[in-house]
């Protein structure tokens, strides 16, 4: 009789708890409630915020704690970035970093979403050291207009055996700020997606949370390290097969729009 | 093959090839730029369409832009093409041929009789000819019908797939989303669900969940679980319920076989869906999706302009009968349409293509949180496509796919689009909601306090 009662009361009251999906939103006419109709637009708006927001490159550098080396992509700006994922992939042309070698190099990009970077790439950052005992880690990049493949052009300039890059995902209504993770190993330029591992989703809400997400990380390096190698060779066990939220790279899903910039 | 060149006042513009005039007649849009294929500005986009104008509708038999030898699509668009059908415009220019589709006189009838004539090439290239309200007024004029449970394409209506989408595939989730749905008068098209697993198995449970509530429902209309074809061959052996085989296709040999299909695979999957029977009003078993960029994105474009590449993609579609052939027209991203003005245009172009060979278009309106559009470039759409006879749409609750991470056309916009523009859903699906109490005499939603809702809600919450 209760649940009789409820039903009559919201008929979608027990329905809106078995979905994150917008249902019951009411109506006006054919079309949304103002309430629903604006909460739309405003998630909207904080993903295009994300995507359009520029990196704020002094906090970040307080947030990491000290000053690091800042490149650009070939991609001039946010227009040119979202059109021609090929020059967000290169290094802009007068970009030169010292070779310091070292087992791992971090690249901080911002990817699609500034906001993803400012949240969590500092703490993922700074998780990392003590999951990995042993390993040269070389102060982060940050890189502006980069994707995923930016990495394997500053890892091959570093030297570095091996290269994470930190990049924000593509925003979705739910969540604008979520941060994904792309190893390689053997940087150089003209790496495949299939080669890389990429553990996605890093966020505090709703997501992998970034201690959780550098432990997954640091695990996959040391196989990464044992087997020389990263991509679809590289299955991710981590967790002892509970679910993970990480995968090759290369995971095809037909039409599927790009993840995070790669 | 031939040279292709143009005068413009004391300027002559001459084109490599005949690829070469179709990418610069092309409206501009950020994927042919990415090929390296626009036009370099205004005037050279102008001097390629004068090009395109005078050119015999028949050049495109003859100079093909992906070579036969090296493509199983060009084979089928030229061993296919049906001559007689092609006879009553074979000597006009692509020019004429646009004056030919407008004209007052061009019944839907004669537009019918010439579907098999049109090449997927021939079609892309009078829509560059073509405004927006140009490829709204012809493809208005073409009438395709198809048919499982409910019958798709009638004059006057307007199908939605149901999108009940869920990020873990939970079937308590999907089901909410589904009656969501069908409370607001979609589904009729097909309950469609892109699934976040690859697993065979849990699409063999989403495929049991929608049957279930069909059965229990009697819902005139067909289920689909949107998964890889080899995927539902082995539903199919295991004996899943499959109504409609599901596959992304793309228009050019190389990229079909990026997505791991060819035309051997899909014939394979038709047959074998064909060979089930589940339809009771017709015995369209495919469901298609295409999308402009594919090909670029695969880097199998063989130079061929994006939106040229797509109408080949539906060409693909065209041996096997569809009862749906979508354009997800904004999905892919704002490298291949960058803003809501590509989009509205890419999307009438395909619906355009699909209709004009004979093809049963619906259109995911749609787009992604990087591209610059919004729901107002979405409402345009929407509205003209439904001036446009859209075969069907998508309807995904409140807009946003928790799954895929995109917008669509939600409920609300079937509802809007059906009311602004008095089309009606499919007739066995109308009659089931006016049969349950959704809908009135009319075929209009009645106002949720007056639907008899709760033993919908009732018969899922109770599982």
């Amino acid at each position: 009789m209760t649940e009789r009662g409820e039903l009559a009361g919201d008929p979608f009251g027990r329905l809106r708890a078995l979905t994150e999906a917008r249902i019951g939103l009411g109506h006006a006419g054919p079309g949304l409630p103002t309430a629903a109709s604006l909460k739309l637009q405003l998630d909207h708006a904080r993903a295009c915020d994300a995507v359009h927001t520029a990196l704020d490159v002094p906090a970040l550098q307080i947030a990491l704690g000290r000053k690091v080396h800042v490149v650009h992509s070939a991609a001039a700006d946010r227009a040119t970035y979202l059109q021609r994922p090929d020059l967000g992939r290169r290094l802009a042309p007068e970009v030169s970093l010292p070779r310091l070698g070292g087992d791992l190099a971090i690249v901080i990009a911002d990817g699609l979403s500034a906001t993803a970077i400012m949240a969590h790439a500092a703490a993922v950052v700074a998780a990392l050291p003590a999951f990995l005992p042993g390993w040269t880690i070389l102060d982060p990049v940050i890189a502006l207009q980069g994707r995923v493949a930016l990495g394997d052009a500053i890892g091959e300039q570093l030297g570095a055996r091996s290269v994470l890059v930190l990049i924000g995902e593509r925003p979705g209504l739910s969540a604008a700020d979520s941060l994904g993770a792309y190893l390689t190993w053997a940087p150089r330029i003209g790496r495949r997606d299939h080669e890389r591992n990429c553990v996605s989703n890093i966020r505090v809400k709703g997501g992998l949370a970034p201690e959780r997400a550098a432990a997954n990380i640091a695990w996959l390096l040391g196989e990464a390290r044992r087997i020389e190698a990263t991509g679809v060779v590289l299955k991710d066990r981590f967790g002892d097969g509970a679910p993970t939220l990480s995968g090759p790279a290369d995971t095809p899903r037909a039409l599927d729009a790009p993840h995070g910039g790669a | 093959m031939g040279h292709y060149a143009c005068d413009l006042g004391s300027t002559r513009y001459r084109f490599a090839d005949l690829r070469e005039v179709l990418a610069f007649a092309s409206p501009p849009r950020s994927g042919d730029y990415l090929a390296g294929l626009g036009a370099p500005d205004a005037q050279a986009r102008m001097a390629a369409r004068y090009a395109l104008a005078d050119l015999p509708l028949a050049t495109f038999l003859e100079d093909l832009v992906v070579p036969y030898e090296d493509d199983e699509v060009t084979r089928l668009i030229c061993d296919t093409h049906d001559a007689a059908a092609f006879a009553p415009v074979a000597s006009l220019t692509v020019g004429e041929f646009r004056d030919w589709l407008l004209a007052d006189a061009t019944s839907a009838a004669q537009l019918r009789a010439l579907a098999p004539g049109i090449t997927p090439e021939m079609a892309a290239a009078v829509s560059k000819l073509m405004r927006n309200q140009d490829l709204i007024t012809v493809a208005r004029k073409c009438r395709v019908t198809s048919a499982f449970r409910s019958t798709i394409g009638l004059e006057g209506r307007l199908a939605v797939r149901l999108q009940p989408n869920h990020p873990t595939d939970d079937p308590s989730g999907i089901a909410a989303s589904i009656i969501d749905g069908l409370l607001m008068g979609c589904g009729d098209a097909v309950i469609g669900i892109n699934p976040a697993s690859d697993s065979v198995e849990r699409a063999a449970a989403l495929l049991h969940l929608i049957e279930d509530l069909r059965e229990r429902l009697a819902i005139p209309t067909q289920s689909c679980v949107l998964t890889h074809v080899t995927n539902s061959l082995e539903l199919i052996e295991t004996g899943a319920p499959l109504d409609l085989c599901f596959q992304s296709i793309a228009g050019t040999e190389a990229a079909n076989r990026s997505f791991g299909i060819d035309l051997a695979v899909l014939r394979e999957a038709y047959d074998a869906t064909l060979s089930l029977g589940r339809g009771s009003v017709g015995q369209n078993v495919m469901y298609f999706e295409t999308g402009q960029g594919s090909a670029l994105s695969a880097d199998a474009h063989h130079g061929v302009d994006q939106q040229t590449i797509e109408a080949r993609a539906q060409a693909v579609a065209r041996p096997f009968h569809p009862l749906l052939v979508n354009t997800v027209v904004g999905f892919i991203g704002p490298e291949y349409l960058y803003d809501g003005k590509q989009i509205i245009r890419a999307g009438l172009e395909d619906h355009f293509c699909g209709k004009l060979m004979g093809l049963p278009m619906g259109c995911d309106v749609c787009y992604t949180n990087h591209a610059a559009a919004d729901q107002d470039d979405m409402d345009t759409l929407l509205t003209l496509l439904g001036v446009a006879g859209v075969s069907f749409v998508m309807g995904v609750p409140g807009s946003d796919d928790i799954m895929l991470n995109y917008q669509s056309t939600s409920f609300h916009d079937a509802l809007y689009a059906r009311s602004a523009l008095g089309l009606r859903p499919a007739p066995e699906f109308e009659a089931w909601l006016q049969q349950v109490g959704l809908a009135d005499a009319q075929g209009r939603m009645k106002a949720l306090s007056e639907r008899r809702a709760l033993p919908l809600i009732e018969a899922v919450l109770h599982d």
